[in-house]
């Protein structure tokens, strides 16, 4: 309730291109452990507990967080390429969890991936044409091998690749640009959300911008929406307009990418922003740094799952679990201090 | 390939002449037994035996004089002729043998891949399910039994001593001369059952632990999840993406496969006493027929270099990312 009452307001108290596109409500994603001769299920590690956010069309998301957070696990649960345990997403108003098999095909259409490793994501036994293609060929998206063939050539131009390199295969490419053959392949069917799963993260820091700079443009051109998932903050600053900060399986804090960088408000997110580098290395700033590691989402901390490690952790966050609440315009945090 | 494979006769040969038993001797014993002279002159008629055979197959000569005389005529493909049958040359009665070995063995494993292949995705799709884990159970079962027990063991079970459905000596029935050609066909079909099976279980085992293995580690891979990602049908994604990603390792197997059915075929025709190639090395084993045994040994050799290159050639062809320049 608190968290759909929250996400209204905000809706209202910002600016924004466009109408909700998506809506994450309360997603689990649990992976059962198994044991023994008989597979029975000994515990759940809860990679995703609760996750709730809105993204709105033309819009992009950060999601931030460490190693092991479950960014990567939201990102993919929310294409169902892991089936969450429950909660509800919502695409443009289609109810995704429900969709059966044949539906959610079709709606794969609308809802892309691009993968964070370059070298993994394509299938090293078919051409270029043939992975920017498939998806063309088996939604009917085109008629004809001809118009197939100029749909890829379109969209490699479009990704600033040169069209000649149709018939090579992946291992030809350089990183970068094999991300850019991912990205084309994601472009294919259309769609109006991608999720970028660590999309530069595996590339060198030149080719970074260019792929991030690509995907800015092409986001303005085509009216795209992105979850831009990454655990690099400089990154998720320059290319979005809100970042949601994941630790353990659940937000932590979500706002405006301006108001979170400048009054980041959650203990958690003051301590990430205080481990990012500078560009300045004279400016005096103070480190805050969290002691032991992240506990493991086979067994979370009662109470506030952050509490553990939390600098100005008092009783109540032991025993009680902080819900959602909004601490300035477009800023919610789950927290009990009092911000 | 070249120097390997002359290393390889060479080896061959010189095992064979280090090994205990002469030929000569053998030969010439078996005169003696057959014959009825008194024992003196015996005596001195083997000796003259024995020595006739070894001048006959130039044995007296050095063994190096050998080995380069063999060397120069397997360069025209002749083998030599059989000790124990001078009138029959070995590369005629080999490639007689081979016609009923190669058959048998292609057979065998073109059924391997047909089983292995489908059982090993079907575990791999299903992991963890119990009938993943009943068919890796009884899959290890099979991979861990021998060859010969099996054979001894199909023998009594399904032979006469047993339930009695299949023949189990040779290829043909004692009165296959008077069948139609169909009945020749289901003749030497229901002969080639036991020994089909034999040789075929541990190859389906191997490989379909194999094709399990490839087809998880290519499941797990993120161009299978870009494929689901892109709307494709899970037949499509495990078929066309995983399944053709896996089948690399697989279908290279069979260039080491084929050897070593060809190889493997001495202990099945011995128990099933077909008259193949490996039927005939053992035979010449017995009786030291080098001849016999350097053809038979050195044709295996060549069937596995040969297994080596082809499936270098397989890999070019199934991977697009090696190339030959």
């Amino acid at each position: 309730m608190s968290a759909t009452s929250s996400a209204s307001a905000r809706a209202t108290a910002r600016l924004h291109r466009g109408e909700t596109l998506l809506e994450v409500r309360d997603l689990k994603t649990w992976f059962p452990v198994r044991k023994g001769l008989f597979s029975r299920v000994v515990a759940q590690v809860k990679a995703v507990d609760g996750v709730s956010f809105d993204v709105r069309s033309g819009e992009t998301l950060g999601l931030v967080g460490e190693s092991g957070c479950g960014k990567t696990t939201v990102g993919r649960s929310l294409l169902r390429l892991i089936e969450p345990t429950a909660g509800e997403v919502r695409f443009a108003g289609k109810d995704v969890l429900a969709q059966s098999p044949r539906e959610l095909r079709t709606l794969r259409k609308e809802m892309q991936i691009i993968f964070q490793d370059p070298y993994a994501s394509l299938n090293p036994r078919m051409s270029v044409a043939d992975i920017v293609g498939e998806g063309l060929k088996v939604h009917k998206l085109v008629s004809g091998r001809r118009e197939l063939e100029a749909r890829v050539r379109e969209l490699l131009e479009r990704v600033r690749l040169d069209p000649a390199y149709l018939n090579r295969y992946p291992h030809e490419f350089s990183g970068g640009q094999r991300q850019r053959i991912g990205i084309a392949r994601a472009l294919s069917l259309s769609p109006r959300f991608i999720v970028c799963d660590e999309a530069v993260s595996a590339l060198d820091v030149s080719i970074q911008a260019q792929v991030i700079n690509l995907l800015g443009e092409l986001g303005d051109e085509l009216g795209l929406s992105y979850l831009f998932v990454a655990h690099d903050l400089s990154v998720v600053r320059h290319i979005s307009d809100r970042v949601a900060v994941m630790y353990l399986g659940r937000i932590v804090e979500l706002a405006d990418t301006d108001t979170l960088f400048e009054k980041p408000a959650h203990p958690y997110t003051q301590a990430l922003l205080s481990a990012a580098p500078r560009v300045d290395p004279t400016e005096r700033r103070e480190r805050i740094v969290l002691k032991g590691d992240v506990p493991s989402p086979l067994n979370p901390p009662s109470g506030c799952a952050f509490h553990t490690r939390c600098p100005l952790v008092f009783d109540r966050c032991k025993v009680e679990d902080p819900v959602e609440r909004e601490v300035s315009a477009g800023q919610s945090v789950r927290c009990h201090l009092d911000l | 390939m070249v120097p390997t494979m002359i290393g390889i006769t060479l080896l061959v040969f010189l095992v064979m002449q280090l090994a205990p038993g002469d030929p000569a001797a053998l030969a010439s014993a078996g005169d003696m037994s057959s014959g009825s002279a008194p024992a003196s002159a015996g005596q001195s008629d083997t000796q003259s035996a024995y020595d006739k055979f070894r001048e006959r197959f130039h044995l007296d000569d050095p063994l190096h004089v050998q080995y380069f005389a063999w060397l120069g005529n397997l360069a025209t493909l002749d083998f030599g002729v059989e000790f124990h049958d001078p009138s029959q040359s070995v590369s005629e009665e080999l490639l007689r043998r081979l016609r009923i070995t190669v058959p048998l063995a292609l057979l065998s494993s073109l059924l391997s891949y047909l089983i292995a292949i489908p059982l090993g995705v079907f575990s791999a799709v299903r992991r963890g399910s119990l009938a993943d884990k009943l068919s890796t159970a009884f899959v290890f079962l099979l991979y861990s039994l021998p060859t010969f027990w099996v054979g001894l063991m199909l023998i009594l079970a399904f032979g006469a001593t047993g339930f009695d459905w299949f023949p189990v000596i040779g290829l043909q029935g004692k009165d296959a001369a008077d069948f139609s050609a169909w009945g020749k066909f289901v003749d030497i079909a229901w002969h080639c059952v036991l020994p089909i099976a034999t040789m075929t279980y541990g190859g389906v085992a191997y490989l379909s632990r194999q094709m399990r293995a490839g087809m998880l580690e290519t499941l797990r891979q993120d161009y299978v999840r870009t494929a689901t990602a892109k709307g494709l049908s899970k037949r499509a994604v495990i078929y066309k993406h995983a399944l053709r990603n896996s089948l690399i390792p697989v279908i290279t197997i069979f260039a080491s496969l084929l050897p070593i059915l060809v190889g493997g075929s001495v202990l099945i025709e011995s128990i099933f006493n077909i008259p193949g190639m490996g039927l005939y090395a053992f035979e010449g084993l017995l009786v030291r027929d080098y001849p016999v045994v350097m053809a038979t040994v050195t044709f295996s050799a060549v069937m596995t270099l040969l297994g080596f290159l082809l499936s270098d050639v397989l890999y070019a062809l199934v991977d697009p990312r090696i190339k030959h320049d």
